[in-house]
């Protein structure tokens, strides 16, 4: 009996609330939209129109319904969804099947794990919820605020850049197992792509760690609200010498980690693993079905949280000016706890359609060009930026 | 004589590229606007919007069977078109028409005319070869069906899409 | 950290760590390798030591293995299984093995500050990436300076190296 009691339901309850609430209601629904506006933005760049049928409800069972060009299209992942799973799920003969078949997870896994890190809201307190209904069943369930990240570690960034790290394996596994020479090709691209540009995203996102004195997200974004966001400095209403000369290594540090995490993510201008004109599809050549939706769940998945990373780093996390944070309590309170959260995914989603702008804007690179932007310029220039950025602090 | 392209001179701003992706973006960006503002003209919306009226005169849609103002199939079952048919869409079994009929003079008329618009490749070739000018492509270009055997128009039904063609000269006629 | 999950990694991570040295297959062999670094992260992890656990994954799992796994992914993996048992390396290393373990267990036995536990830090949640970088920067910072400029020396060793061979 006292090992029940030893138990911290309480954290139990309220770390997998926050799993299944970021998982399953935010990234995976966003995920799909994501692949939606990815279609439809490179539709209106090209001037197409794009998916616009599969609109909601998705079948009138046979009933005539009016062609409404605003919601069509808004049931295209449901139907994607639904196709991804139904379809034959081909394993070909002369792949290695063990390895075969874990690859998948192993692309999308990381990328999920990642997401733990992310300080995604302030503080959400439902005890003016909790109480009552606590006490209903004759239980005390007020437990105050809950901080808005599932696990606050003093290590956040570089867990963050660990686990992204160990999502290569995916690729390189997919590669390999496939037995077959495009695959493969990608394979090697991706493995050699993501070391190098680990580094350099290591390295860029250090003048953030020396400005906030800290490698944990939550108090990164802890500075950025006491002394305005990173990257538009103002934000708090008043304006120093020192935050104005800092602006510049940031703004470097900006450049340099947007461009390393394009390259992380395997995204245009830098998608070299799967060049669709030289390598068929690279490492998910063989790939059908629901194994290839992993693949994609994967990269989308971390496109989010790489640009989750961007937004806690440089924007300021879920901070918008004005509007204070959760920790009052009580009904407002936790309007105000929801309000932070909404901001923190609005931020994301203005970065993911930064991202597909870019990927419909820019022609792939060549791999020696990749290789020598990584090594020759990107790296230098993110360590003189940590020099610039240090001295700087030190002597104003 | 190997000729070696000369590389042109690249400005500091140029090699730093930063500046040609913010003009590039701006591009992108110019054009989305564009759509979104539906400045830009796109694609036919097709089930909603149709082609009818703007289609061109020219156009070679379904081919069909045309009867005159005095109500007679102009076909005589000749048969240059069931030859002349590249796939061989048509078949005509060809058949006499009794004495006692007003048209005798023309002698034949098609028992049954078919075309199967599975095979039929639109050319308008049995248009141009019909000495009689009984078959037209006319501009039905939705021509849909859930059987193989429902592709197949009969004569019942080139007749229904045909209609009736004025104007011409009637040659079962002695007077004209 | 609870005993149980203590429990649970330790077996995770030797059961890995045979695995390793039994798989024929070098790319099993490198992906246990892979298993048995995860736990030992989650080892540290439940001793506090985020940084550490984090820099264990990073490093090892996330740099040094996926460098072993793309150069055994480009080597010729048939010929790994061609070869058959050699008796003699078998033995060999059966013999340093136990011989190792025995050592380890005498050294143990006479390591009288072992038995004591050490004594507990400061905080309950100290902020480990701090501690570390102040210890490395201030008490040791002489031998870290050195190891520095070990690892440049042996990285421009391993570019001349590899120019030679181009040639
Ligand atoms: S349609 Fe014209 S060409 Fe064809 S059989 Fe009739 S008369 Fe002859
Ligand atoms: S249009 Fe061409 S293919 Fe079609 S029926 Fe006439 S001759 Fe045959």
């Amino acid at each position: 009996m006292d090992f029940i009691h030893s138990i911290p339901w309480f954290l139990i309850f309220a770390s997998l609330a926050k799993t299944i609430f970021i998982i399953f209601l935010v990234v995976l629904p966003m995920v799909s939209y994501t692949v939606y506006a990815e279609r439809r933005v490179s539709a209106l760049i090209q001037d197409r129109v794009g998916p616009n049928r599969t609109g909601f409800p998705l079948t009138l069972l046979g009933f005539k319904k009016d062609f409404s060009p605003f919601l069509g299209g808004l049931g295209q992942p449901v139907a994607d969804a639904v196709k991804f799973l139904l379809k034959e799920d081909f394993t070909p003969g002369h792949v290695n099947k063990p390895y075969f078949w874990l690859a998948p997870a192993l692309a999308m896994m990381p990328a999920l794990i990642t997401l733990a890190a992310i300080p995604f809201g302030s503080v959400l307190d439902l005890d003016f919820l909790l109480i009552p209904l606590g006490h209903l069943f004759g239980a005390e369930w007020g437990h105050g605020p809950v901080k808005m990240i599932i696990s606050d570690m003093n290590v956040g960034l570089l867990f963050m850049f660990a686990i992204s790290s160990v999502s290569v394996y995916g690729i390189v596994l997919a590669g390999w197992s496939s037995n077959s020479k495009y695959p493969f090709l990608g394979g090697i691209r991706s493995t050699s792509q993501m070391i190098s540009y680990e580094l350099c995203m290591g390295l860029s996102a250090v003048p953030v760690l020396l400005v906030a004195s800290s490698s944990g997200l939550s108090s990164i974004v802890n500075y950025q609200v006491a002394h305005g966001w990173l990257l538009l400095p103002f934000t708090d209403g008043s304006l120093t010498l020192r935050e104005i000369l800092l602006w510049i290594p940031i703004a470097i540090a900006f450049v340099t980690f947007t461009i390393s995490m394009f390259a992380e993510t395997n995204r245009l201008p830098f998608d070299l693993p799967e060049s669709e004109t030289e390598l068929v599809a690279g490492y998910h050549t063989e790939y059908s079905s629901m194994k290839f939706a992993l693949f994609f769940l994967g990269e989308y998945t971390a496109m989010i949280a790489g640009s989750a990373l961007i937004v806690v780093l440089f924007f300021g996390g879920w901070h918008l000016p004005f509007i204070p944070d959760g920790s009052r309590g009580g009904f407002w309170g936790a309007i105000f706890g929801f309000v932070n959260i909404t901001a923190f995914f609005a931020k994301v989603a203005m970065l993911l359609v930064v991202f597909i702008w870019v990927r419909w804007t820019l022609p792939r690179f060549r791999y020696d060009q990749l290789m020598k932007l990584g090594w020759l310029y990107l790296f230098e220039i993110a360590l003189a930026n940590i020099f610039l950025t240090a001295g700087i602090l030190a002597f104003t | 004589m190997a000729y070696i392209v000369p590389r042109p001179k690249l400005t500091f701003a140029e090699k730093m590229y930063l500046p040609s992706i913010v003009a590039g973006m701006a591009i992108t960006f110019k054009h989305l606007k564009r759509m979104l503002k539906g400045e830009t003209k796109v694609v036919m919306q097709y089930p909603e919007e149709k082609w009818d009226s703007n289609m061109p005169e020219h156009y070679r849609g379904a081919p069909t069977l045309v009867k005159d103002d005095h109500g007679r199939e102009r076909c005589v079952a000749c048969q240059l078109c069931e030859f002349i048919c590249p796939p061989r869409a048509i078949t005509i079994s060809p058949g006499e028409i009794p004495a006692e009929n007003k048209f005798a003079k023309v002698e034949k008329y098609p028992v049954e005319f078919k075309i199967d618009m599975i095979r039929c490749i639109y050319c308008g070739m049995c248009e141009e070869v019909c000495p009689e000018q009984a078959i037209f492509l006319r501009k039905d270009y939705a021509i849909t069906g859930t059987s193989r055997a429902e592709m197949v128009n009969d004569k019942e039904k080139l007749y229904e899409m045909g209609g009736v063609f004025d104007g011409l000269i009637h040659k079962w006629n002695p007077k004209k | 950290m609870s005993p149980v999950l203590f429990w649970f990694f330790t077996f995770l991570m030797l059961a890995f760590a045979t695995l390793v040295v039994v798989n024929r297959n070098p790319v099993a062999s490198a992906l246990s390798l892979v298993v048995t670094f995860l736990s030992l992260a989650a080892l540290f992890v439940g001793l506090n030591a985020y940084f550490i656990a984090v820099i264990q994954v990073l490093v090892y799992a996330g740099a040094v293995m996926v460098l072993f796994l793309f150069i055994i992914m480009l080597m010729d993996l048939k010929a790994e299984r061609r070869r058959k048992f050699n008796l003699l390396a078998v033995g060999g290393g059966v013999l340093v093995s136990v011989g190792f373990v025995g050592e380890l267990v005498l050294v143990l036995g006479r390591f009288k500050l072992g038995e004591s536990p050490f004594p507990a830090l400061r905080a309950e949640k100290i902020d480990d990436v701090r501690e570390v970088g102040m210890t490395l920067f201030t008490t040791h910072n002489l031998p870290f300076q050195v190891i520095g400029v070990l690892i440049l020396v042996a990285t421009i060793g391993v570019v001349i190296l590899s120019r030679r061979e181009l040639k």
